[in-house]
């Protein structure tokens, strides 16, 4: 290593420095939305190459992803598992049938899915259909605010990601989710995977778990596993963006999300 | 001082000896649980935190409740505490300890507990309870600490101790707030969401505390000649009526705002608790034996007549500690999580193990709180003897 004295000490100050900063700033920077750029630009200032790893040139990026759920092309049951099949299995979700499961994306009824859209005249159709329920990658989530130790965190994308080697089980991001969409390994999952999937790691017990909106396929430039094998009735795309094909759909069809009244700003719209 | 702890009756030592073997037995299903995770609990999906949770939300109170003896003594210069006070700052001790102990045996990751600290979250109002806790138990440990040696040695305490005393009773106030804030800044979780949750809190720590503080004081008053005085136990007492009058009276304010308003939501913890909601009902038979005995605590301790007769306070108070504890050390955290976000009811018991794992936690605090009262009441024996 051929790191002269003076740059060596300047690293080690702006490093620690910027440590305790990044412990205040990045409280406030969820709060506020203040990326952590500043430690990079401090770093290259002094004369350090930064990342060699450059992002897959084919990457998705956006500034916030979202997903319109058309419920109306939901028709027959397969119409349901084939995406949710997909994700079982690419992700390796444990098939546990106790009341400790592990699920990132399912069904419940109308009814489960809206409780306070409760209607006794309701419609019958609509009342007995099932709905698709993922995490809502919500633009103000408060599983994120809660969590002591950063292991849920936000990314620059939107997306609400977990940090397994990180997350200590706590489970107060169950506790703070609104949309139970959070599950916790209360068991060591891999036997109860029926075949792993090496491309995706299979998590531990003691952790939590939840959707990520395929970011592992974002970034190799896929669409999320579930919008794939819909065949058309999920749409996925950035929210901030006009001329997405997400906002596309939602400007041309009535949606309505989940819990809106908590002011999360859930992702996950669903056309009726 | 300590050395206090290491003679002692041999009653003394077969407690002691007693204690750590039931300790051994207990970190057998701690094992238990490391190895095969919280799977042995009785938690769910839905139910995503239980008895571990709750015993350390009361106990936060059980050491919060220090204060109602510190503002008497320190500041109003109640004389009569002095026999007390010692008690009530190590059995805050005792309890802060047992707190973090609880937090942590609700780990999935035990062993990663220190990323609360190595990556600290400004925003988590989990990174803010745990700095106050560890505060308020060094704040404790120096001001019991110090106050006893200096009463040992005949001398007055060294004047550093004061402000440290002010800044403790603003401390104890502190705890328990910020962990009703845990419960309390949760946007999906209505019968958590509540304004009045850190003085409902304070309300029934500041009874629950108090009449802890006295049993355990008329049990040891059995096998010590040290005694705290007749006066100290008749005003704590009386805080301790207060304190239960106005924990009562918070929680009726509650249920009048969801029954009146008839908001399902706000509604349904309440229904969950009492009636039992879409014919699940384990909870009701606890919730009402619950209001039974926070009725015949208040029976008691109200007319001065019954509270000042020994017996029947002793009674009321343990009357009181099961009450509360059914609702702060039990039902709170569970009725949280009902119904779950699809508007349906998961039950929570507690399993086996788990209990025996909570029964490990309390006696590390009652092995602590013998260790500490003991030392604290050999120094006091000898300098009022
Ligand atoms: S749905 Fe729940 S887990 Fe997903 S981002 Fe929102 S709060 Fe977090
Ligand atoms: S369980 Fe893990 S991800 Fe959830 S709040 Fe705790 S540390 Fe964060």
């Amino acid at each position: 290593m051929d790191i002269d004295k003076r740059k060596f000490l300047k690293v080690i100050g702006i490093t620690s420095a910027l440590w305790v900063g990044s412990r205040f700033t990045g409280g406030l920077s969820s709060v506020f939305g203040i990326g952590d750029t500043l430690d990079k630009k401090a770093l290259a200032d002094a004369g350090f190459e930064i990342s060699k790893t450059l992002p897959d040139p084919k990457a998705l990026i956006g500034k916030q992803w979202a997903v319109a759920i058309d419920l109306r092309q939901f028709k027959t049951p397969d119409d349901y598992k084939k995406c949710i099949n997909v994700c079982d299995k690419i992700h390796n979700i444990p098939d546990i049938h106790t009341k400790q499961d592990v699920k990132w994306i399912w069904e419940e009824p109308y009814d489960n899915a809206f409780p306070e859209q409760h209607n006794n005249y309701m419609e019958g159709q609509l009342k007995d259909k099932s709905v698709i329920l993922m995490c809502n990658q919500c633009e103000f989530p408060p599983c994120v605010r809660v969590c002591p130790t950063g292991a849920t965190f936000k990314r620059h994308d939107g997306i609400v990601m977990m940090d397994y080697h990180r997350c200590i089980g706590c489970r107060y991001c169950m506790a703070g989710c609104p949309y139970g969409s959070r599950s916790f390994n209360f068991r060591d999952p891999r036997p109860f995977i029926k075949k792993i999937d090496p491309d995706y790691p299979t998590r531990t017990k003691g952790v939590v778990e939840k959707c990520d909106f395929c970011a592992e396929r974002l970034d190799k430039g896929l669409m999320p596993a579930c919008v794939e094998a819909s065949k058309g009735a999920m749409v996925f795309g950035d929210i901030k963006d006009p001329n997405s094909d997400v906002r596309r759909i939602l400007s041309n069809n009535f949606s309505i999300r989940r819990k809106p009244e908590l002011g999360t700003q859930p992702n996950v719209f669903y056309i009726i | 001082m300590i050395e206090k702890a290491f003679y002692g009756s041999k009653k003394y030592w077969i407690w002691i000896l007693f204690l750590l073997a039931f300790l051994g037995l207990c970190f057998h299903f701690y094992l238990m649980q490391l190895n095969q995770g919280l799977t042995i609990t009785g938690m769910s999906r839905n139910v995503s935190w239980g008895l571990y949770i709750a015993q350390f939300t009361y106990l936060v109170g059980v050491a919060a409740s220090a204060v109602m003896l510190v503002i008497p003594y320190y500041l109003h210069h109640y004389k009569a505490f002095s026999r007390m006070i010692i008690l009530g700052e190590f059995m805050a001790i005792a309890a802060v300890t047992m707190c973090m102990l609880f937090i942590f045996v609700d780990l999935g990751q035990p062993m990663r507990v220190m990323n609360v600290i190595l990556h600290p979250q400004l925003h988590s109002v989990m990174f803010w309870d745990m700095t106050v806790l560890s505060g308020y138990l060094v704040l404790n440990l120096l001001i019991g600490w110090t106050t006893l040696e200096s009463e040992r040695k005949n001398v007055a305490p060294p004047s550093w101790v004061k402000p440290l005393i002010y800044l403790s009773v603003v401390w104890a106030i502190s705890i328990h707030t910020v962990t009703a804030f845990l419960y309390a800044g949760l946007p999906g979780r209505p019968y958590w969401l509540s304004a009045i949750m850190a003085a409902r809190f304070l309300a029934g720590a500041f009874c629950a505390g108090p009449a802890i503080l006295l049993l355990l004081v008329f049990l040891v008053q059995k096998f010590v000649k040290y005694r705290v005085g007749e006066e100290s136990i008749q005003t704590l007492s009386k805080i301790v009526t207060y304190a239960m009058s106005a924990n009562v009276f918070f929680l009726l304010l509650e249920i009048f705002t969801a029954f009146y308003s008839r908001i399902p939501e706000d509604m349904n913890a309440f229904r969950y608790l009492f009636v039992g909601l879409d014919g699940h009902t384990t909870l009701v038979p606890y919730m009402w034996v619950s209001a039974g005995l926070a009725i015949v605590s208040l029976a008691i301790l109200i007319p001065p007549q019954l509270r000042n007769n020994t017996k029947l306070l002793t009674v009321a108070l343990i009357a009181l500690v099961i009450s509360t504890w059914i609702d702060k050390g039990f039902s709170l955290i569970a009725a949280g999580f009902v119904p779950n976000p699809f508007d349906r009811v998961t039950e929570y018991l507690p399993t086996f193990p788990e209990i025996m794992i909570v029964l490990g936690v309390y006696t590390i605090g009652i092995l602590i709180l013998t260790i500490l009262w003991k030392v604290a009441i050999s120094v006091k024996e000898k300098t009022t003897a």
